[in-house]
């Protein structure tokens, strides 16, 4: 009698994946037209990652980006580099000026809230019904309230109070005109689940992630609301090990998070990720 | 490629842990404390709680640490459902914080539903009340198997053992109707420390686990790969030439080669490739991975498709047009009878009708009792119609299967019903499986070019409903509305000539012209019923029955002016005592309180009438 091979067990990682994957696929089944938010940040690099493991290596639905024109050099160097690479649809959306935004918001949040700007223009021209972004729950506390299918309505507003039940993998769809859906496949992973899989998988980052004359960063945004920490990690391994270790929190070094209690707050209930 | 085998470390799947109880009960306190203790908490976000609480007057204040939202902290109470990981022993948890407040059953529904265990605090001092029964309730029906019981706010009774092990009795008591399994019952102080990571020195007497310790002893949730496979198919591809069917293996082990069956068609086809993208191939794969699968022949199945086992009799799912269901009802109106959903099970869409409401519970004593409806938040057991045959797997604790979600037709989530089986049909009686339509009323409002709408006009006899109606009907026809009018008179002369005008016979002439409104909105009609229905009773039916788009009209006219027109020389013959129970003079007319529209109709026809439709226009969205 021969021995039937066995399933691999699976870790977290692959758990993690699985879930992904199956979000994206739901994703694209109900919610069409949809885009994915790339950033170019390791985050939403995971997030086309997995978007080619879930459509055996295409990504059948454009990937968005929508520029400050203050991202870092390197950030647009490696967007046109894999742009062509990974063989992606790249739309482009541009922000308004600062001057346009809300007054009232601390000056880090109102610049931050020309990327909503811009991201709302962009849905809107696109008419898209889900926009597929790379926000965890570890990251904020605001983030840790969010559903994986989250609705918007009217003016992307999020109606924090008034989310729909989300349970057994069932998930919200569009039921109006003008709403459209956000869409979280990376809401269960934390910063290290990131990093690890980043390893396993060998998927290109930007190496502003990895130390120089020992500084790095942790998270990528704007370069003029965003700092770099005090690291000596100059590998993907290294980054681990720093972050098994770590006592500080992610979004340390982005301003905006930190200028009043409940700015991050307004900023995501108008929209911003 | 990668090697996966190469990879230096695997890191175990976290355990999630829900954490239940009634409001103020200290589950965010708990939570706060055993983050502190197992020292998870980043450093910014500690001094982040010290610095808010410091600002709002308070000593250090654990339970900030989940109502991160402004409004949460402004009104006191956690509003949704958070998770948040820790370590303890090297082994990963996440705890879900589920509110204790009433209305946010959802929240917590949301929060715990994948969750491995819980943890169910319990003020010893009050021990269970409303929402510890709620959620205890919660617990059962979505199946969770390890329920741990804290017994928080000891201090406050001294860590008395008799009073403990009354508050004890009463909870595994109840729990024990609810056939929930106790792992443990513990003596607790969440906000002094006491029996969370430390043992109490208060409570020499017990002799059990502290909270880490019992979380520590939770058992990983056993393999599914012995059972027998189940895949529902999420989607079709084709990249390249190639057709992929795509979905997420719920239970068992699918090996290239295996013989399957698709779906209710009984069509079989072979496993000709396992495939998954940038990972080694293996040609095997187990319940939980997202993979896609090479068919021979290359059949083409629908998403919602199950595939499972072929020529094994004992894999086969269960088949049948009628379901059984606990429900857990998550709407802001209650449920009825004859009510028509989406049934999504998995990754399928059924169209179903609730046959029947066969038992609601009471949550004051846990019974069972027939009831007409199940209200907001409520859990009853209920029979499903389906207009076909529905593949299945009964629901059982910690399994994928038989996790039926209710969807009403705007595609809200509405309820789950974990399916227990099939249902019965009663001998001698004919099974009803009405059929839901696939036009939605937003399709049908594009296609007439407005919404549908019932305008119920309630008013004394010879207030002028029927006028009125006739008017509005002649000027929204000539504007092309798709319109029509439903009035007293006719109904009784055809489909309500058995009826008189008993109080009983009153109410069914209104139910059946509801019902019969109800089909003409739904088929997109502007309909206007002229009908006295002069009991507020009975008009609550109607509004019942018809649901959405139904609008009170209160035609208001003096009695005087209406027994002076007296059209049908009707108030003359009841005056004279030749009409028994005539609203009005012998039987009583029941003004609307609220109506949503009043018609004063003793002025001018003509202006009454363009007033009313212009209130008509702007209701159906013109």
């Amino acid at each position: 009698m021969t021995t039937l091979e066995q399933p691999q067990a699976m870790d977290a990682l692959d758990q993690l994946e699985a879930q992904s994957i199956f979000i994206l696929r739901e994703a694209y089944r109900t919610l069409k037209p949809m885009a994915l938010l790339w950033s170019l940040g390791k985050d939403s690099n995971v997030m086309v990652w997995l978007a080619r493991k879930a459509f055996m290596g295409h990504v059948p639905f454009p990937v968005m980006h929508v520029d400050t024109g203050k991202k870092f050099p390197e950030m647009y160097a490696f967007r046109d580099e894999y742009v062509k690479k990974w063989n992606l649809d790249l739309l482009l959306g541009d922000c308004p000026p600062v001057e346009e935004m809300d007054p009232s918001l601390p000056p880090a949040a109102r610049s931050a809230a020309r990327k909503t700007a811009g991201l709302a223009s962009l849905i809107e021209k696109e008419k898209l019904r889900g926009v597929v972004a790379g926000i965890r729950r570890d990251e904020q506390a605001t983030r840790a309230k969010e559903r994986v299918f989250s609705p918007r309505g009217a003016g992307h507003r999020w109606d924090v109070r008034n989310q729909p039940p989300e349970f057994w993998d069932q998930y919200a769809k569009p039921y109006e005109e003008g709403m459209h859906v956000r869409v979280h496949p990376l809401l269960s992973w934390r910063e290290i689940d990131i990093w690890r899989y980043i390893e396993r998988e060998n998927i290109p980052l930007v190496d502003l992630y990895f130390a120089k004359n020992g500084k790095r960063y942790r998270s990528l945004g704007d370069q003029d609301i965003t700092s770099p920490i005090e690291s000596h990690a100059s590998t993907v391994a290294e980054v681990i090990e720093e972050l098994e270790h770590s006592r500080t929190s992610e979004r340390a070094g982005r301003a905006m998070d930190h200028e009043s209690e409940d700015a991050f707050e307004r900023l995501r209930v108008a929209g911003y990720l | 490629m990668t090697d996966l085998s190469s990879s230096p470390r695997r890191h175990a799947v976290s355990t999630p842990i829900v954490i239940v109880g009634h409001v103020d009960h200290g589950k965010s306190t708990l939570i706060g404390r055993l983050l502190y203790d197992t020292d998870s908490l980043p450093d910014g976000q500690v001094a982040q709680i010290i610095e808010v609480s410091r600002k709002r007057g308070l000593a250090v204040e654990w339970s900030f640490l989940l109502d991160s939202l402004q409004i949460e902290r402004d009104q006191g109470v956690t509003v949704d459902s958070t998770r948040i990981p820790f370590q303890l022993n090297n082994r990963d948890y996440v705890i879900v914080d589920a509110p204790g407040h009433r209305q946010f059953l959802r929240n917590m529904i949301t929060g715990a539903a994948d969750a491995e265990a819980a943890v169910l605090v319990v003020d010893a001092g009050e021990g269970v009340r409303e929402q510890t029964r709620r959620h205890a309730m919660l617990l059962r029906l979505i199946g969770i198997r390890h329920v741990i019981v804290l017994m928080n706010k000891a201090d406050a009774v001294d860590f008395d053992q008799e009073k403990l092990a009354q508050t004890e009795r009463e909870v595994r008591a109840f729990l024990g109707q609810l056939e929930i399994p106790v792992t443990e019952v513990i003596p607790a102080s969440a906000r002094d420390g006491d029996n969370i990571a430390n043992r109490s020195e208060r409570a020499a007497w017990y002799q059990g686990p502290t909270l880490l310790e019992a979380l520590a002893a939770i058992p990983a949730p056993p393999s599914r790969w012995a059972l027998p496979f189940r895949m529902p198919v999420q989607d079709v591809y084709r990249f390249e030439g190639v057709r992929y069917v795509a979905g997420r293996i719920e239970r068992g082990t699918v090996r290239e080669g295996d013989r399957l069956v698709i779906g209710s068609q009984g069509q079989e086809a072979t496993v000709a490739e396992v495939c998954r993208w940038h990972a080694p191939h293996r040609g095997v794969a187990g319940s939980g991975e997202s993979i896609a699968l090479r068919l021979e022949p290359d059949l083409v199945p629908d998403r919602g498709d199950l595939l499972y086992p072929a020529h094994d009799e004992a894999a086969k799912p269960l088949c049948a047009p009628r379901l059984k269901t606990r429900l857990f009802w998550l709407r802001g109106e209650p449920l009825q009878v004859g009510e028509s959903f989406r049934l999504r099970l998995a990754t399928a869409e059924h169209d179903v009708t609730v046959a029947s409401i066969d038992a609601v519970v009471d949550l004051d004593d846990l019974s069972l009792r027939p009831g007409e409806e199940v209200p907001p938040d409520g859990f009853a057991e209920i029979t499903l119609a389906a207009s076909h045959n529905v593949l299945f797997d009964a629901f059982a604790p910690g399994m994928p299967d038989g996790r039926g979600v209710l969807v009403d037709r705007h595609q809200r989530i509405v309820g789950g019903a974990p399916l227990l089986g099939p249902a019965e049909t009663a001998e001698g009686q004919h099974a009803i499986h009405p059929t839901a339509s696939r036009v939605s009323p937003q399709e049908r409002s594009a296609l007439k070019g407005h919404k549908s709408g019932v305008f119920w006009m309630t008013g004394l006899p010879g207030s002028g409903k029927s006028t009125l109606a006739r008017g509005a009907e002649e000027r929204l026809a000539a504007a092309g509305r798709a319109v029509t009018v439903l009035d007293g008179d006719t109904l009784r002369s055809g489909l309500c000539s058995d009826l008189g005008f008993s109080p009983e016979d009153r109410h069914e002439n209104i139910r059946r012209a509801a019902h019969v409104a109800k089909i003409l909105a739904d088929a997109g009609q502007i309909v206007l019923v002229a009908l006295v229905s002069p009991l507020a009773e009975d008009r609550a039916l109607a509004r019942r029955i018809i649901g959405e788009g139904w609008h009170e009209v209160f035609v208001n006219a003096p009695q005087a002016l209406c027994e002076k027109r007296d059209p049908k020389g009707l108030y003359a013959q009841a005056r004279d005592g030749r009409i028994a129970d005539f609203t009005g003079v012998s039987a009583p007319y029941e003004a609307p309180q609220k109506p949503d529209i009043v018609l004063p109709a003793d002025g001018d026809e003509k202006a009454c009438i363009a007033e009313f439709v212009t209130v008509m226009n702007r209701a159906v969205g013109l």
